[in-house]
């Protein structure tokens, strides 16, 4: 559902993203590992066409993103980095208007606001305005924003940032239930979030993809914690 | 419901979900309603609007880049735009949206000033048609000064560089056909210069507007203007949304 070909952008002299090539299918969650600056956001960025790469170029659902990227927004949930939002709306506004946006109506847009709001657990803050919201609550909402219409591919700039642990789990279990019919790729720096949620994960540094493997083989392989192989492999690497 | 329906629905709302839209109205309503007083509206004792017209350049060269300002700046500032954007919504919708919106809540505003022709009306027999003309000029060049406020928007993320760009901007096209700068421009340059400025500036079409002199040159000046700085503002924003 995702097949990402040689996609790199720079900024300015620095290149943010180099090179980056990978396919992910339904029933994928894939972890996207790196240190800060790896350059996770920015491919996640092009993948939700918001970006343009310099060259190469990523079909989502066999859309391109350069050819046709409002086909690719209309199949796709993007929760960017810090959960933007409208702090002025309240939350029921908010998601109003994504629903208006992605031009869903009538009965279907009630039973899907039903079943996000609950699945969410926002019930509470519905009618709240956004500013007021604790980062949980703000990051829910994004999350709600991003799955409203459903999508078959989901991308995830650090869902669970500043989520207190029983939020992190729920919205663990929210991704887990999800992972069977859809293709997700969630970036975190939470390497446990990794073990639990993800079947594949790719660790890139630098804007260049370092490994393309699936957790358990990776522990395997190097005979001890993600965590430390987080480390080995982003480390070594970079002083290589 | 269309991406453009619903940034426009969004936009409009926002004005009134906020203080904005009360604290403009007020202020503005109460600085074009005065105005004419203090030039002596009444003394004149002549029933038209063409005092009250003519001040509207100078008001909304301050009051519409304060509108204006925050369209995009404040979307960049909030990172929102990256939300707005990965809708699917295409640059044109809504940048198409945004305009269309702030243009109708200037509308509203001007709607609010009627008190001024019911006072005219009340006590005169003024030329109807004069008036009418002279609210469609308003508008027009509302949308004129709003769109030029829109691409400086658009430029920043910051809105009070983007309301003193505007500002500047809008100060240049309406005094350009100031009689002091004619003069200097035909003397230190040559006249076709002068005259060149003077076909550019927002006054002259607006003042031949406000006689009641409806010509298709008037209206096509601030048609173009209004499409010219909504085509930059989307070039921009396609080229830099994510600066």
């Amino acid at each position: 559902m995702i097949e990402v070909q040689n996609l790199r952008r720079c900024f300015g002299p620095v290149v943010a993203v180099d090179d980056i090539s990978f396919t992910a299918e339904k029933g994928d969650v894939l972890g996207f590992l790196g240190p800060n600056g790896a350059g996770k956001s920015t491919a996640m960025k092009m993948l939700a066409c918001f970006l343009a790469p310099d060259s190469g170029t990523a079909k989502v659902c066999g859309h391109d993103i350069i050819a046709d990227p409002v086909a690719v927004r209309r199949c796709l949930g993007y929760l960017a980095e810090n959960a933007p939002a409208y702090n002025e709306m309240t939350v029921a506004g908010f998601l109003g208007f994504v629903c208006d946006a992605r031009q869903m109506t009538g009965k279907d847009r009630k039973q899907a606001l039903d079943r996000i709001v609950s699945s969410c657990s926002i019930e509470s803050v519905y009618h709240q305005t956004i500013e007021t919201l604790s980062k949980g609550y703000r990051r829910r909402v994004g999350l709600a924003q991003a799955l409203v219409h459903d999508p078959q591919v989901l991308i995830l700039d650090e869902p669970t940032d500043g989520l207190d642990p029983n939020q992190k789990h729920e919205v663990r279990q929210l991704i887990n239930q999800m992972a069977q019919d859809k293709c997700i790729v969630i970036s975190t720096h939470i390497l446990e979030e990794v073990e639990q949620v993800c079947n594949r994960t790719i660790i890139i540094a630098r804007g260049k993809t370092l490994v393309d493997s699936t957790p358990a083989q990776l522990t395997e392989e190097h005979g001890c914690s993600l965590n430390e192989v987080f480390r080995r492999i982003t480390t070594t690497k970079k002083t290589a | 419901m269309s991406g453009f329906l619903a940034v426009l629905k969004r936009e409009l709302k926002g004005y009134f979900a906020t203080p904005v839209a009360y604290v403009f109205l007020v202020i503005f309503l109460f600085a074009a309603g005065l105005w004419p007083f203090i030039q002596k509206f009444f003394e004149f004792r002549q029933a038209d609007l063409r005092l009250f017209f003519s001040n509207l350049p100078v008001l909304f060269m301050v009051f519409i880049p304060a509108v204006s300002m925050r369209l995009w700046a404040e979307e960049r500032k909030n990172g929102s735009i990256e939300l707005l954007l990965t809708l699917p919504i295409t640059v044109p919708q809504a940048v198409l949206g945004k305009f269309f919106s702030a243009w109708a809540f200037l509308g509203i505003a001007l709607i609010l000033t009627i008190p001024m022709p019911w006072v005219v009306v009340h006590l005169g027999d003024p030329d109807m048609g004069q008036i009418v003309t002279g609210y469609i000029g308003a508008f027009l060049m509302a949308g004129g000064f709003l769109a030029i406020g829109m691409f400086f928007s658009a430029l920043t993320k910051n809105q009070v560089i983007s309301f003193t760009l505007s500002f500047v901007a809008c100060a240049v096209l309406v005094f350009a056909d100031n009689p002091t700068t004619l003069d200097y421009l035909s003397s230190a340059l040559s006249p076709a210069v002068a005259s060149v400025a003077e076909n550019l500036s927002f006054q002259m079409h607006f003042e031949s507007i406000i006689r009641g002199v409806v010509e298709f040159k008037d209206i096509a000046y601030f048609v173009i203007i209004i499409a010219a700085w909504i085509y930059a503002c989307t070039l921009i924003l396609e080229e830099r949304k994510a600066n």
